[in-house]
């Protein structure tokens, strides 16, 4: 079925009787060739590319819960594609441009906006760093321009500019960042696999992975055994409890990330402003809440909550930086489950068990990987090689001391 | 969340430093192998339920603390200090990677 805006209209006209379910679903079969553990973002999106870039489709995703029902379904939506380390630049300078196209390959609506997201900087030695993070941005080939006071005034005029601890010095502009309707990215990357023949099976729990010889035979799961010739692990902050299925430890932590929403209001804030001295960032969802967030608890953690000193941390942030927001109510919080790595970058590589992959250390920033994460993934499955964007996100970087450590703080599990 | 120092009793969390799982205050001896030190530096168990992580109470009497918490619900239970606990170990102890190294950890300052 696909969706257009004469579709729309005939629908509408005839009592919108003509929609059906947007994805099978199928009990799971004996054997596949390949097996995803996780139907989050990132798993559908790695069936979704195994299907179209490498003709393979006699896959299933196998989701414990709802497909999109973990941290794809609830996080703050930004996309973008401001990295320095040669390593992570290409790679999301590679899924901002899968962004770009995403809409029109998935035939589904992602709502995703390039409204521009601007970093403050707020010293000279910050804006030489942003000078040169904004340099090697375009030096990738993506879009960066430096903004002074002024410049940051007139996109932002309701910022404190005269704060007393962080006075605000500019900006680094990215107008090709922005964010995008999370819930439809993980939809449309199950609709697109689903109408591939991948097999999109909810309410199935791994509870075990089949390793014969040092090669991995198959899962087990509450719906029964299943056979598979490949097996990839995309699980995000329950990535520990799954490898240690296979006998494996990560370089890997789980903490809680908290954000919130306020109650709808009139458009106010047009971009996506990131306030990194007070851990504050924030966008306008289209339905017009505030969306907002701050720093890990800094904790390990998979209680999806968060505790109160953060929160009033945040609200602190956001107060100093934009009093206008005082007055918004909050509606909801919530508390995400982070694969924090030592040193804040992922993982997508092969594991020391034939046939079995993992794409997991996601961080705090696995939204605006979703695409290039499934197409790098997809292409490790399918031929066995790292993609050439995703070839520094091995998973023993750490001992070998090929470090990914984007923000430059070390790589030590309470850093990042 | 609050966490009982054993030296100064329930203390808002705030006052303490979280450096991860108590691993870290088990450092191997010097002639350990690499593998024995990424480790200890990196992999973890990652427990969902009980663990024993390590905090540092900053800003009160600048204790190294062993707490036993729950990651699921967050309810804290024992706490210890890292010197009184000897050679006790942390949540990884009895998991293969950790069993390569060397019986030789330091309690103490991490």
């Amino acid at each position: 079925m696909r969706y257009s805006g004469f579709r729309v209209l005939t629908e509408g006209l005839s009592g919108n009787k003509g929609w059906r379910p947007v994805w099978r679903d199928p009990a799971p079969k004996p054997d596949y060739d390949i097996v995803i553990i996780g139907g989050g973002g990132h798993g559908l999106s790695t069936a979704y590319y195994l299907a179209k870039n490498h003709g393979l489709t006699n896959i299933a995703v196998l989701e414990k819960g709802y497909l999109g029902g973990g941290n794809v379904g609830r996080n703050t939506t930004i996309v973008r594609a401001n990295y320095f380390l040669p390593g992570n630049q290409e790679f999301y300078s590679h899924s901002l441009k899968l962004w770009e196209g995403l809409e029109s390959e998935l035939n589904y609506n992602v709502m995703h906006s390039q409204r521009g997201l601007i970093n403050l900087f707020h010293s000279d030695g910050q804006r030489d760093a942003f000078a040169r993070r904004g340099n090697a941005m375009v030096g990738q080939g993506d879009d960066a321009e430096l903004l002074d006071r002024e410049g940051v005034r007139r996109h932002l005029p309701y910022l404190d500019f005269e704060q007393t601890r962080f006075p605000i010095y500019g900006g680094l502009l990215h107008r090709r960042g922005g964010s995008a309707r999370h819930d439809a990215v993980a939809w449309g990357y199950a609709r697109g696999a689903d109408g591939r023949g991948v097999d999109l099976i909810q309410n199935c729990e791994v509870t075990g992975i089949d390793i014969t010889g040092g090669r991995v035979t198959g899962v087990q799961t509450t719906r029964g055994a299943i056979r598979a010739k490949k097996v990839g692990i995309i699980v995000a902050g329950r990535s520990g409890q799954v490898a240690a299925m296979a006998g494996m430890r990560l370089p890997v932590e789980s903490h809680i990330l908290q954000a919130f929403v306020t109650e709808g209001l009139k458009p106010v804030i047009d971009h996506v402003v990131s306030f990194g001295m007070g851990h504050f960032y924030i966008s306008q969802s289209d339905k017009g809440g505030l969306v907002f967030g701050g720093d890990l608890d800094f904790y390990a953690s998979y209680a999806a909550r968060g505790n109160l000193p953060m929160v009033e941390h945040v609200m602190e942030a956001g107060m100093t930086l934009m009093p206008m927001i005082g007055k918004a109510k909050v509606l909801r919080s919530w508390g995400g489950i982070m694969d924090m790595t030592p040193d804040g970058s992922p993982v997508i590589d092969k594991t020391p068990v034939e046939g079995l992959y993992i794409d997991c250390g996601w961080n705090y920033g696995g939204f605006k990987a979703v695409p290039a994460s499934g197409w790098c993934m997809a292409h490790l499955m399918a031929t066995g090689e790292s993609h050439a964007y995703a070839g520094r996100f091995r998973l023993d970087r750490f001992a070998t001391g090929h470090l990914l450590d984007e923000e430059g703080t070390g790589s030590q599990h309470n850093l990042h | 969340m609050r966490l009982t120092c054993p030296l100064c009793g329930s203390r808002d969390r705030r006052e303490f430093t979280y450096y991860g799982d108590a691993v870290y205050a088990s450092r191997p001896g010097p002639d350990a192998p690499p593998e024995a030190w990424d480790a200890y530096l990196h992999l973890r168990d990652n427990p969902a339920g009980e663990t024993r992580d390590l905090w540092y109470h900053e800003m009160g009497c600048s204790a190294w603390i062993e707490v036993t918490r729950d990651t699921v619900t967050h309810a804290v239970g024992a706490t210890r200090l890292i010197a009184e606990r000897g050679g006790g170990r942390a949540s990884g102890a009895g998991s293969p990677a950790k069993k390569k190294a060397p019986s030789k950890p330091r309690g103490g300052r991490a």
